[in-house]
């Protein structure tokens, strides 16, 4: 019987792992950001992390994108001890980093050129993402020229269109009004599932991790951040962001983590 | 700006030159200063004419044109140069913590510098022909174009550099497509200041030892008394400038049309 070359997402073991902290250490100077992290993320599953301010949560995804080094432990990522830049790691960064000299175009195909796809194909395949996320007819715009949600809409078609497995996303939507907001995540969530991407999402807004992710990661205060909490959301999907807070057993859920995201955002008053 | 208000500001400028121009005639005309040093717009606006139309007209054996033509030389060698050099040594310190902390001091002390006190070696090293006076736009242009195109390259925005890593930039391509473009703002924003440089360096240096340019006409009209002859050179220096601005600006806007430029005239 020959060989099954179907990317499956469970071995006969378990569910294949993307993403391992062990034991991970992080200080500037004598500062200890974070301290003793571990937590293991199967492949395809969508994190959210949350935390009071300064727990470090900017730091993990730092870490797993190989723009910082842990001071202690190690980082897996894709079964492979991350020593560099992680080049299976998409970041959506918190200030979007979209090049000004560059047009919504050359932005969008830059992933593609970087990683030395010929320069028709890149064009090819930007301008289907360009269209994905909403912006036909902007592709000759510079990003000074659009407004805070278009600009994230090409943050995300420059973040999607390299296809990698792990995607990291720093308070993607929180710089958006309301209603933009709750109509992004949602089409976020759509492109996410058609990607199969495995997602660590830092937020601030409990709601919207409780919302958009299948697992939510509770930071403690800093310095010496650790997790406080591990917590599965049980939300069915697909899900609409807008309209989650209605599902049966959300607000249950969101008391239990506020309970104790309260505790730590007290105590960091109390410092 | 609409068509309008920009007719507008077209007709006071206008009104202006004319304004001051008719303020000064009148002022000399009626000895309220003196002709003898400040002239009259009309007497040096005819001897510039006088010099450009009368092809009759010598000064030093050749044309008002073939002056100009020296002088321009002499400016684009000074700007070329200095621009030049001024980009790669930039990049290169900027690029290099190490390096530039080693020459920190040397290139303070040479910016410190007048430069102005070097033109007398230039002439000594290089004779009275135009490469002292290159070699002095040289040394104007290179510090403003190296300062610039080094805060270019280390100013560049991290969030930018770090999004251009995961996507997967090699340092030559982060080089390629982050750090020359961030530069080259900064590099362009400097032209208008350095193309300002390089002609002082020409004109000085020619005021002060050559055997033609605009700078030894005006030197020559300052050495027989007449301030007719300084101010028509100095008249046609400005129409020069105002030429060079308009192309530098024009390029500026065509390389950097990602960014609203609309206010750099008076950057």
């Amino acid at each position: 019987m020959p060989l099954q070359n179907e990317k499956n997402e469970t071995s006969p073991r378990g569910p294949i792992i993307e993403l391992a902290l062990d034991s991970i250490g992080l200080r500037f100077g004598s500062y200890a950001v974070l301290t003793d992290l571990s937590f293991v993320v199967p492949r395809g599953q969508f994190v959210a992390l949350v935390g009071p301010t300064g727990c470090g949560k900017s730091s993990v995804l730092n870490l797993v994108a190989g723009l910082l080094k842990p001071s202690t432990g190690s980082l897996w990522t894709g079964g492979r001890l991350l020593e560099s830049i992680n080049r299976d790691a998409a970041y959506m960064l918190q200030q979007d980093g979209l090049l000004p000299w560059k047009t919504v175009l050359e932005n969008v195909m830059l992933g593609p050129i970087l990683r030395g796809t010929p320069k028709v194909q890149a064009t090819k395949d930007a301008e289907a993402w360009i269209d994905r996320v909403g912006l036909r007819g902007f592709k000759e715009r510079y990003p000074s020229q659009l407004s805070g949600g278009q600009r994230k809409r090409v943050v995300m078609a420059q973040a999607l269109i390299n296809r990698l497995p792990l995607l990291l996303m720093d308070e993607s939507f929180s710089a958006l009004d309301v209603q933009t907001r709750a109509l992004m995540e949602t089409e976020f969530l759509e492109l996410w599932q058609e990607l199969k991407a495995t997602v660590l999402f830092v937020t601030h807004d409990l709601e919207e991790a409780i919302a958009m992710a299948d697992r939510v990661l509770l930071f403690t205060a800093g310095p010496d951040a650790h997790l406080k909490g591990d917590y599965a959301v049980p939300l069915p999907r697909p899900r609409n962001v807008g309209e989650a807070r209605f599902i049966p057993g959300f607000t249950e859920l969101y008391e239990t983590v506020w309970r104790n995201l309260k505790e730590e955002v007290m105590a960091t008053y109390v410092r | 700006m609409s068509g309008e208000k920009r007719a507008h500001v077209f007709a006071l400028q206008t009104l202006l030159l004319i304004g001051s121009a008719a303020a000064w005639e009148w002022a000399s005309r009626s000895r309220w200063i003196d002709p003898f040093f400040f002239s009259q717009p009309t007497v040096f606006g005819r001897r510039a004419m006088q010099w450009l139309i009368e092809p009759g007209f010598l000064l030093g054996g050749h044309s008002v044109y073939h002056h100009l033509l020296v002088t321009m030389q002499e400016m684009i060698g000074g700007l070329v140069l200095g621009v030049g050099f001024g980009v790669v040594v930039g990049f290169a310190l900027g690029r290099s913590r190490f390096w530039s902390a080693v020459l920190n001091p040397y290139i303070q002390v040479l910016n410190a510098l007048p430069r102005l006190v070097l033109a007398p070696i230039f002439v000594l090293l290089l004779g009275i022909d135009e490469r002292s006076k290159i070699a002095l736009g040289f040394s104007l242009v290179f510090f403003i174009v190296f300062f610039n195109a080094y805060r270019g390259v280390r100013d560049v925005d991290r969030n930018i550099v770090n999004n251009a890593r995961m996507l997967g930039a090699s340092e030559a391509q982060l080089a390629r497509h982050v750090l020359l473009p961030s530069a080259m703002t900064w590099i362009l924003s400097s032209l208008h200041t350095s193309v300002g440089f390089a002609l002082v360096g020409a004109v000085v240096g020619e005021y002060l030892a050559a055997a033609q340019g605009l700078g030894w006409i005006i030197s020559q009209a300052q050495g027989n008394f007449d301030a007719a002859g300084v101010y028509a050179g100095m008249l046609i220096l400005c129409v020069v400038v105002i030429v060079v601005e308009v192309g530098v600006t024009r390029l500026e806007r065509r390389l950097i049309r990602w960014k609203d430029i609309n206010e750099t005239m008076f950057a």
